[in-house]
């Protein structure tokens, strides 16, 4: 059989295009961009407490719903701007929306650390008057991502 | 043939009427500094920098851990940098008199933008108390809610 050139790059495209495909499927069931950042803050949980046994989606629901005291008497829970509901649309107490901090709500949260960052260096200590710990942080978006 | 030039110069006549009416809304320079427009408008309205004179900004950038009862914290370029912009722009930027300045004593450096005179001049009596308490309003804060152009500096008379 005669191989013709045309053939050639035809096959050596498929191959390509074989290996992307099989490279970006095995990308995706590794990991989301959200979980990769919740594999880093469970580093950081073992690193603060050598007890660290994973993330709770239910307890950060409770988390979210609780009024911890400690913060700032305008702000005594999450849901003050953000509701009851992580599904809900919020509001500012300046008055703007705040689209749902549940990920089916809003796909594009929970993609940038920095972000995320500074939003917890925020929150927690308006609403709790602390920095919150990673294994608080990793429970919150694992409720977050699973609503 | 002669409608036209009727039609057209009676358009000219009430617009000049509606511009230099007292009531036809106010313009100002919408924030233009991408990081300022960015981090000030995360849960309000960026409020142009005209509305309040250096010193109040300086007070209000200096404790942004305690904003309005809230942590607005930045990191430090960050705020440095819509400092700088905010002082370029303000009420008595380079000596400038803005309208907010009107009525405002020298001694006083209001950090909102509703405790100067010169908004009460135009908001108080007119606008009864129940508006402001009105879910779709929240705040005085939300310039918005009535003047819809507000975030583009334009402000008209509702």
């Amino acid at each position: 059989m005669i191989v013709t050139p045309v053939a050639r790059i035809r096959r050596f495209a498929m191959t390509v295009l074989i290996s992307v495909a099989a490279i970006s499927a095995a990308h995706t069931a590794w990991a989301t961009p959200q979980q990769d950042i919740i594999a880093g803050y469970a580093a950081q949980a073992k690193s603060q407490d050598s007890r660290f046994a994973g993330f709770s989606a239910t307890r950060g629901g409770t988390f979210f719903s609780a009024h911890p005291g400690g913060g700032k008497p305008e702000t005594p829970s999450c849901t003050t701007c953000h509701t009851a509901s992580p599904l809900n649309v919020g509001h500012t107490r300046a008055g703007k929306e705040i689209a749902p901090m549940a990920l089916s709500k809003t796909p594009d949260r929970y993609t940038d650390k920095k972000k995320i960052e500074k939003w917890f260096r925020r929150n927690c200590n308006t609403v709790l008057g602390r920095a919150c710990t990673a294994q608080e942080k990793g429970d919150y978006l694992s409720f977050m991502i699973s609503q | 043939m002669l409608k036209f030039p009727t039609i057209s110069l009676a358009a000219i006549v009430t617009s000049i009427l509606i511009s230099t009416s007292a009531n036809a809304g106010q313009s100002y320079n919408p924030v233009s500094d991408k990081i300022a427009l960015k981090e000030c408008s995360a849960c309000h309205m960026a409020f142009q920098p005209q509305m309040l004179p250096q010193k109040s900004w300086e007070k209000i950038m200096g404790n942004l851990s305690n904003h309005f009862g809230e942590d607005a914290s930045l990191n430090p370029a960050d705020a440095k940098h819509i400092k700088d912009y905010l002082m370029v722009n303000a009420a008595d930027a380079g000596g400038a008199r803005g309208r907010f300045l009107r009525g405002m004593s020298g001694s006083s450096t209001p950090i909102r933008i509703t405790e100067t005179p010169y908004w009460g001049r135009l908001h108080n009596h007119e606008i009864p108390e129940r508006i402001w308490k009105d879910p779709r309003v929240k705040s005085k804060a939300n310039c918005a809610a009535c003047h819809r152009e507000a975030a583009s500096g334009y402000y008209q008379e509702e």
